[in-house]
């Protein structure tokens, strides 16, 4: 097990970078701590596979150093970095029994026979793959040849890290819950660093105790699933995390707040006062569809708006809503019911209400 | 009504059965109405019945080139196989040394036969042949016309020279399809370079080595010219085989009935031998 | 214009891909398959396009008879999980090649490429080659050449699968809207619940190549048949519990024991299995005959939004979907409570009898 850490990095896959476009990632700096369970969450292209296989030694920085424990890994091959990865497709060796399967890395490894027994079974019981143990793993079900590839992972007691990449993608939605499942008690039971790579943001969250989300070659937001969502540090963020994602409203500057439209959104205090001394004319609001509040009845905080669409997604309900000419969705309980085109009253609560400069979050001194 | 799709598609096959009708089964039959014939002239056969057939093995001569036949075919997969493995595994992945690589293995697929033939009758002469000319000076005694192993290993030889490129490429492109994520999680697992031959390339070749197999059994069995060439099927008989025996039996002799019946054995034996393999196949895909 | 399956069945090596399948799809109806890997969907949707022929009953299109009937010959359009383009070919090219084939006048084909195109979001990409795309924009121009021909029937085989999360999320609701208009047969094969709930119309279950259930959206959703229909139908899983009702009192798992309150009153004595929506599970209770249990919490997997809690006794194992974030250890000592006019009521042959009221007849 160890804590890497990534050094000024960045990684360019042409020869002579000349400007920010040229690179997969930007320039970096990054700790992974001992025995976290980490995601690297994004959109495809964005950099995150790149960066995983930087980490694991598949690829070396153009950039920057990569250390382990302290210690440069660089020039290390994979198996010098005693990494373990889980790829988007099962890699087993077809040929082999699932015995034979988890007892390969030990094998390579020279570790007594009796020992390598005893591990196998020890994690086949975790896996709970136990009973398949002699099958020929080519002969196994999609979940189980992925559970194999992760066992193999598992079953090396000296490795500093697994990493993951998209290792659910083949999966069954209901197999994935269980699967997502054993990942974490696996985690929580052994203590290894573990690092996610997803474009799914419900696999990272789920899994993850804290979260990189890159975009564009950056990481935007390195944060836990609740900072991620209450607090979005950046639009992308507030867009690619949440289902559906954050409300985006370009704004301009107005006395008190700002306004869009024919709507004036009143700001903290503090936030107008940031405002006032910032020169980009970039201005958004966010807020998010789980916090739009909405009443039948007006009042002095609220905004008249038309209903134009509800969606019913069995648990809760997405209404589009219509303020002035901006469009937003709102996330509402299963019980609630308005009719197409009938008019409704929304609220923005205050701590709910994001401003973004330049994409970037306003920070208030509090957070 | 239960509308059938369009079978009009059928028609599309009628040139293909034609020519295989002319180009096959016509003459074929044309050798089954011989082996069972004595044939002296026009209008002068007589119906002998499995006679050619019992006569055809008893045969001592016949008996001896099947089993050099055997003995040749054997070394060549023997040789053969493992060296196309190896030398598909050496070859660059990618980029122009692949390429060029590619094309320098692929360069004696490109020579007919009877050049393969002409070229080795001349390289391996001991006064004028580079390669036999070398041999002597390194103090071995090499004549490939006279010494019954010399002549053997040089036709050997030959064949492995032409051949072995075809299985060379067939492993290539097979390696080249076993995606990368299977090393990756090899370098990662610390296999040592023979574990990922033995665990990953070589099952996953399985499929490419058996048509490999079929097709340099099938075209070993049949060698002709490329003996006949170089060594005449000599000295003596030890480089005759099967084909030979059978050429020299139906045009030298002009024993057609005794010809007629051995085509059919050895036709039988091809067709048996291929289907053993074909069953191989299907039962590797059926597996996957 | 409606496509019927009459009994149709398709065995291969005596394998059953599609069992005795009796559906109807009506024009201008938007119609979900859902169902896990293997249960059919693909083969249904072949035999539909009349790529396979069924090895029993018919395909109707119009009251004709259609069964096997070659794809060219009828006006149907497939959208599969790999993006499938002509990499030779423009985008524009590429959209306009069924059009082509069907010799279109030329400004015919223009006007309706720009149109289909511009649907799409994809005019500004026109000039370009597939693989010069990314993914979710190739997946958008094989669709636009899907649906450029006006097919009478378009056929979606897991179009998503292969792309992002967010962009999974846009094209869906894309995809709604596009069809809300249209007056031919959509018909797309998924495996996830959340996907037929985000694309509404018609969702027929399929299991083993069998059709569970087949009906409106929100009543297939409110109203499984059978628990395998609860299951299928409902991520995270519905939770199952198997029960027993005397006179007095339900007992599960012959652990927790509860008075009979409201519906569950009517319920005959006898065994059942008691189901309950991961999100109707609350940590608090809202009403007095709410039925509280006392678990551990297993797992606490927090989404940001919400949080998925799996928790589990001596007994029972349940997964909750709790609005907000709700930390846990793993250990940890919780109650549970479950709403009564919130429980599904399954028999012993795990057939629906008991429908939750409040939902039907409620605010809707």
């Amino acid at each position: 097990m160890a804590e890497i850490q990534l050094k000024a990095m960045a990684h360019s896959y042409i020869e002579n970078p000349t400007g920010p476009d040229d690179y997969a990632i930007r320039q970096l700096d990054h700790v992974w701590h001992k025995g976290g369970a980490y995601a690297l969450l994004g959109p495809s292209g964005c950099g995150k596979s790149t960066m995983l296989n930087i980490i694991s030694g598949l690829v070396q920085p153009s950039e920057g150093d990569v250390l382990f424990d302290g210690k440069r890994v660089n020039e290390l091959s994979p198996r010098d970095r005693n990494i373990a990865q889980v790829f988007q497709f099962p890699v087993i060796y077809d040929s082999m029994t699932v015995y034979e399967n988890l007892a390969f890395p030990l094998k390579n490894n020279k570790v007594p026979a009796a020992k390598i027994k005893t591990r196998v079974h020890e994690i086949a019981e975790v896996l709970e793959i136990e009973d398949k143990l002699h099958k020929k793993a080519k002969n196994l079900t999609a979940d189980e040849k992925q559970k194999v590839s992760m066992g193999r992972g598992l079953v090396r007691e000296d490795v500093s890290a697994i990493l993951f990449d998209e290792p659910l993608t083949v999966i069954d939605p209901q197999l994935k819950w269980k699967l997502r499942r054993k990942l974490k008690q696996i985690h929580e039971q052994f203590d290894i660093t573990m690092v996610y790579v997803t474009h799914d943001q419900l696999e990272a969250s789920t899994f993850a105790d804290r979260i990189a989300v890159m975009y564009d070659g950056q990481v935007v937001q390195f944060g836990t699933p609740t900072e991620l969502f209450e607090a979005p540090n950046h639009t992308f963020v507030g867009y690619f995390i949440g289902s559906p994602g954050m409300n985006i409203i370009e704004v301009e500057r107005c006395a008190g707040g700002v306004r869009f439209d024919s709507t004036d959104l009143p700001l903290d205090a503090w936030q107008a006062d940031i405002l006032g001394r910032m020169k980009s004319n970039n201005i958004k609001v966010g807020i998010r569809p789980e916090f739009i509040e909405i009443s039948h009845v007006a009042t002095d905080d609220t905004y008249e708006a038309e209903v134009r669409d509800v969606e019913d997604l069995g648990t809760y309900k997405i209404v589009t809503v219509k303020l002035g000419e901006q469009v937003m969705k709102v996330r509402q309980s299963e019980e609630f019911d308005a009719s197409i085109g009938s008019h409704i009253h929304l609220s923005f609560p205050k701590q709910w209400l994001m401003l973004y400069v330049d994409e970037f979050l306003v920070q208030g001194q509090q957070s | 009504m239960n509308k059938i799709s369009d079978n009009r598609a059928w028609w599309l096959v009628l040139p293909v059965f034609l020519l295989v009708a002319f180009s096959a089964l016509i003459p074929l039959m044309t050798v089954v109405n011989y082996s069972v014939q004595d044939i002296f002239g026009p209008g002068q056969a007589y119906y002998v019945g499995t006679e050619w057939f019992k006569e055809v093995l008893t045969d001592q001569r016949l008996r001896d080139s099947l089993i050099r036949q055997f003995a040749f075919s054997g070394a060549v997969l023997a040789i053969q196989i493992p060296l196309g493995i190896g030398v598909a595994l050496m070859m660059p992945k990618s980029g122009v040394k692949g390429s060029l690589c590619l094309i320098l293995v692929a360069i004696p697929l490109l020579i007919p036969w009877n050049v393969v033939g002409t070229i080795w009758q001349i390289f391996a002469r001991g006064d004028i042949g580079l390669f036999g000319w070398a041999i002597n000076q390194m103090g071995m005694d090499y004549n490939y016309t006279g010494d019954t192993l010399d002549a053997w290993l040089t036709v050997l030889l030959m064949d492995v020279w032409h051949w072995t490129p075809l299985v060379a490429l067939l492993c290539y492109s097979g390696l080249r399809a076993i995606p990368e994520a299977f090393y990756q999680a090899a370098e990662i697992d610390r296999a040592s370079k023979w574990a990922v031959f033995r665990y990953i390339q070589l099952p996953r070749l399985k499929s490419v080595l058996i048509i490999a197999v079929l097709l340099r059994f099938m075209d070993s069995f049949m060698i002709y010219i490329e003996p006949f060439v170089l060594t005449g099927g000599g000295p003596g008989s030890s480089t005759t085989f099967l084909s030979q025996t059978l050429t020299t039996m139906a045009i030298g002799q002009f024993d057609l009935g005794r010809a007629a019946a051995f085509s059919l054995i050895y036709f039988l034996i091809v067709l048996l031998i291929s289907w053993l393999f074909f069953t191989a196949i299907t039962h590797a895909d059926k597996e996957k | 214009m409606s496509l019927t399956l009459e009994n149709l069945s398709r065995t291969v090596d005596r394998v059953d891909y599609v069992r005795d399948a009796n559906l109807t799809f009506e024009a201008g109806s938007f119609n979900v398959l859902l169902g896990r890997t293997l249960a059919g969907k693909t083969s249904m949707m072949r035999l539909m396009a009349g790529l396979d022929k069924p090895t029993q009953g018919r395909v109707l299109y119009k009251g004709e008879d259609v069964t096997g009937q070659s794809v060219q010959r009828r006006n149907i359009s497939m959208i599969y999980q790999q993006f499938i383009n002509y990499p030779t070919l423009t985008v524009y090219e590429n959209i306009a090649s069924p059009l082509r084939l069907a010799k279109m006048a030329v400004s015919e084909i223009d006007r309706r490429v720009k149109e289909t195109a511009s649907m799409l979001q994809i005019e500004p990409l026109l000039k370009r080659y597939p693989l010069e795309l990314s993914g979710g924009q190739q997946q958008r121009t094989a669709m636009a050449r899907a649906l450029v021909k006006d097919a009478t029937l378009v056929l979606f085989d897991e179009p998503l699968v292969n792309l992002d999360y967010k962009l999974r999320e846009e094209l869906r609701a894309e995809l709604r809207d596009l069809f809300r208009e249209r007056q031919c047969i959509a018909v797309y094969a998924t495996t996830e619940a959340n996907e037929a709930l985000a694309l509404g119309g018609t969702t027929t279950i399929l299991h083993e190549g069998r059709v569970v259930q087949t009906g409106p959206v929100m009543d297939v959703y409110r109203a499984p048949v059978n628990t395998l229909a609860a299951q299928l139908f409902s991520e995270p899983p519905m939770n199952m519990i198997r029960g027993r009702v005397t006179d007095t009192e339900v007992t599960f798992d012959e652990y927790s024991h509860h008075a009979l309150t409201q519906e569950l009153a009517k319920l005959a004595p006898g065994d059942y299995w008691f189901g309950i929506r991961p999100s109707h599970i609350a940590l608090v209770p809202a009403n007095d005959d709410d039925l509280e249990m006392s678990m551990e919490v297993a797992l606490s997997e927090i989404s940001g939004s919400e949080t998925f809690m799996h928790v589990e006794n001596s007994h029972f194992e349940m997964v909750m979907q709790l609005m907000g974030v709700h930390q846990y250890h793993t250990g940890a000592p919780v109650k549970v409570y479950l709403p009564v006019n919130k429980l599904f009521v399954f028999d012993n042959d795990e057939q629906l009898v008991h429908t939750p009221s409040r939902i039907l007849g409620g605010a809707l």
